[in-house]
Parts: structure tokens; sequence; C-alpha cells
């Protein structure tokens, strides 16, 4: 499946229809969250078929970013069955993501 | 990609880019102007050096490294980040990659303000250029406490941002004419959830973000996961730190803050740095 792009109207129901999915918040503007990409994409290859990876453009997403208090980017966030399960700011090595992930797992 | 970014231009920094040249090594050093050795009127305890200025030491220091065709880029270094097998680095909003890296990036001799870690991502900020877009059409102060503090003010007022600029000095010539300006410190954050107000000279002044912009960053936000011991980067005697690839070396990997110490260790940094390297290819 890859990295998906939701936007802020159909992603509920990406909530709702995935066990476990990790959002990045990130703006084509930001250093760090260039840094983050490869990072991310990492991630989505390792947990294919077990959770799914999103990122999403807080520039084309405002309202998103602003539902869930986005203030400084990358900010990844995991769900898990709909609900936040971790929340973690600024640019963090793979391991990081993927202990958010493995926990809500 | 380089071989060793070093991130300060201090006795340890220049050290180790000495002897990484010396093992073949390429290296970038990047370093802020802020140096705390170039201050000092006199260093009497350095071996074969008898009573120097700092700042003669520090030229010293930095010809010898020129003379090996090293330079310093000054800026300052935002994120360090682990990618699998090298590290990628924010050079002021630029990108670099490189296969270790080594932090000789001095003790920061300053504490963090209240409210400073409970908001951070929540309306506090290290970063200018990394979050500012998120704050056009909102108020912002920027706290100046770095040499840099200035134009990333004028940076933010220009894309839109409602800036106070604050400073315990004067104003600054280079502030631009629309920028807010109080002299003063800011003594403490406050919010529910998100950033609402500081403190400055006991007045609360509402805010939706404060840009703490310092000369030192703290380690561990350079770099998440960074293992901190009694204040310092805990690092064993290889000047390993608990991220492989990484070493620090100097003040910031603690006491005593001495130049001779500084040097020895950016020495055995260089060396451990070249020998990850040369063992990573095998």
């Amino acid at each position: 499946m890859g990295i998906i792009h939701p936007s802020t109207k159909d992603f509920d129901q990406l909530l709702q229809t995935n066990e476990v999915v990790l959002v990045d918040f990130w703006a084509t503007w930001c250093g760090p969250c260039l840094m983050l990409a490869p990072v991310i994409e990492e991630i989505s290859k390792k947990y294919e078929g077990k959770a799914v990876v999103a990122k999403v453009d807080v520039d084309v997403e405002r309202a998103l970013a602003e539902h869930y208090q986005i203030m400084s980017i990358p900010t990844v966030l995991v769900f898990k069955k709909g609900n936040l399960a971790g929340r973690e700011i600024g640019a963090a090595s793979a391991k990081v993501y993927e202990t958010m992930i493995e926990n809500a797992l | 990609m380089t071989d060793i970014a070093i991130i300060g231009g201090g006795p340890a920094g220049l050290s180790a880019a000495v002897n990484a040249s010396a093992r073949g090594k390429s290296t970038r050093i990047f370093s802020t102007k802020n140096n705390y050795l170039e201050r000092a009127t006199r260093v009497d305890n350095y071996l074969g050096m008898e009573s120097v200025s700092g700042a003669a030491m520090m030229e010293s220091f930095r010809q010898h490294a020129k003379s090996l065709g090293i330079s310093l880029e000054t800026g300052q270094i935002i994120t360090i980040l682990p990618v699998s097998d090298y590290f990628m680095l924010n050079f002021n909003g630029a990108i670099v990659q490189s296969k270790s890296v080594i932090l000789a990036i001095g003790a920061a001799k300053q504490k963090s303000l209240p409210g400073e870690e409970q908001f951070l991502g929540q309306g506090v900020s290290y970063c200018a250029t990394c979050d500012g877009m998120m704050y056009r059409g909102k108020k912002a102060i920027v706290y100046g406490l770095s040499d840099e503090a200035v134009s990333e003010a004028n940076h933010l007022q220009e894309i839109g941002v409602n800036v106070t600029f604050i400073s315990g000095k004067q104003r600054p010539a280079a502030l631009a004419s629309d920028v807010q300006f109080i002299s003063g410190a800011v003594t403490a954050i406050m919010g529910e959830n998100i950033v609402q107000s500081v403190n400055v000279n006991a007045t609360s002044i509402e805010t939706n973000v404060v840009f703490i912009l310092r000369n030192v960053i703290a380690p561990t936000v350079l770099c998440k996961g960074l293992s901190i011991k009694d204040g310092f980067l805990a690092v064993n005697r290889d000047m390993e730190t608990n991220i492989p690839g990484i070493f620090a070396c100097g003040d910031c990997s603690g006491k005593p803050l001495q130049i001779a110490k500084a040097v020895g260790e950016g020495l055995i940094a260089a060396q451990q740095a070249s020998k990850y390297i040369d063992d990573q290819k095998k």
C-alpha cells in the first residue's frame, strides 16, 4: 500500500478502518520534516500489512493539524482503533517510531 | 557524503578535525560565532603555551586546522537524525549527510525556564525557521539569547508572524523596525496544554508561541535519545555516546572543563569515529 496521504474528510474513516495508524504531520518548508521522510519510508515498508503509515501536509490540511494541536513539526501521532496512542514531537530515529507502533499492535 | 560531521569549533572540535584529517577522513566543522575560550583573557596551564590569551590560542588552533585545508562553517546545527547507517543534520535549514558525528558543542551554562520542557512542541520552539510558518498571523515571543536571534526574529516578522523580541540588552540595531522590543528576561512560560503567555519583568504577556534561541542547544534536543549523566553527555573512554556513530568530546562530555582535556578527547573521538567508519565498510 505504501504511504497514504489522507485529506481532512477521509481522515476519520482511515482511523476507523485500520487497527494501527501512524501519521507524520509535515510541511514542504520544514527541514527536519524532509530529514524524517526516509525514516518514515523505512517504517512504512517494515510494517506493511501491520500498520498504515500516512503523511499530512499541515499547509494543505490545516483543519486536521489544528484539530490535533500540531504546533511544531514534524509531529508523529500513532492511533490504535481510532484513539490517540502516542505523540512524538521533532524528528527521531526509526527505533522511536517502531516502539510506538509495537506498543499499539 | 562527509565522513565526519564535527559540531563545535572550539579546541575539542578542531583537535578532532586535525586528527580525522590525519586519518584520511573528510570532515566538515559547524560552529556558531560564540566561543568561550575566545573570551578568556589569559591561559596559563596549557603545555608549551605560557600566559597566552584565549583569543591568540584559538587563532593558533584555527590556523593549524586551516593549514590542513579544514575550514569552519558558521551557523547552527538544529537537529541530528540517525538514519539506518548514516546521519542527517539540519544546518540552518540545509540538510547535511555524514557517516558519523562528533559533538564538541561545549557546556551550556544555562537552566531551562519554568514551563519550557512542559510546553516543548506545544508552543515552545528552538527553531524559528522550522516552526515559524505554523504561526503566521499569530503572536510570537522571540527570546533572543543567541547571536543569530535577531535575524531569526526578522525572518519571522517577514513571513507574517507578529513578533515581540525580548533580550536583556538594548534594542539591537539590526532588528527590523516593525518588530516590537522589550528589554528584560523571560522568567516563566504559562498555559493550559499549550502556551498562552510568558512572564517578562513580572508582567504577563499573551502569546501563541515562544522561540527560545540560545547559542548552545541542549544535546538531548539536538539528537533525541542521547544519554546524559550528571548534566553532561554520557561517554565511555572511547568518547562513544549511547548512539552508535555519535561521539562527544570536550566540555560537553564532562569535567574538568579544560583545554588540554578537550584537545585530548578530540583526538580520541576522531580516531574512534574513523575506526567506526572503517568497521562499517567490513
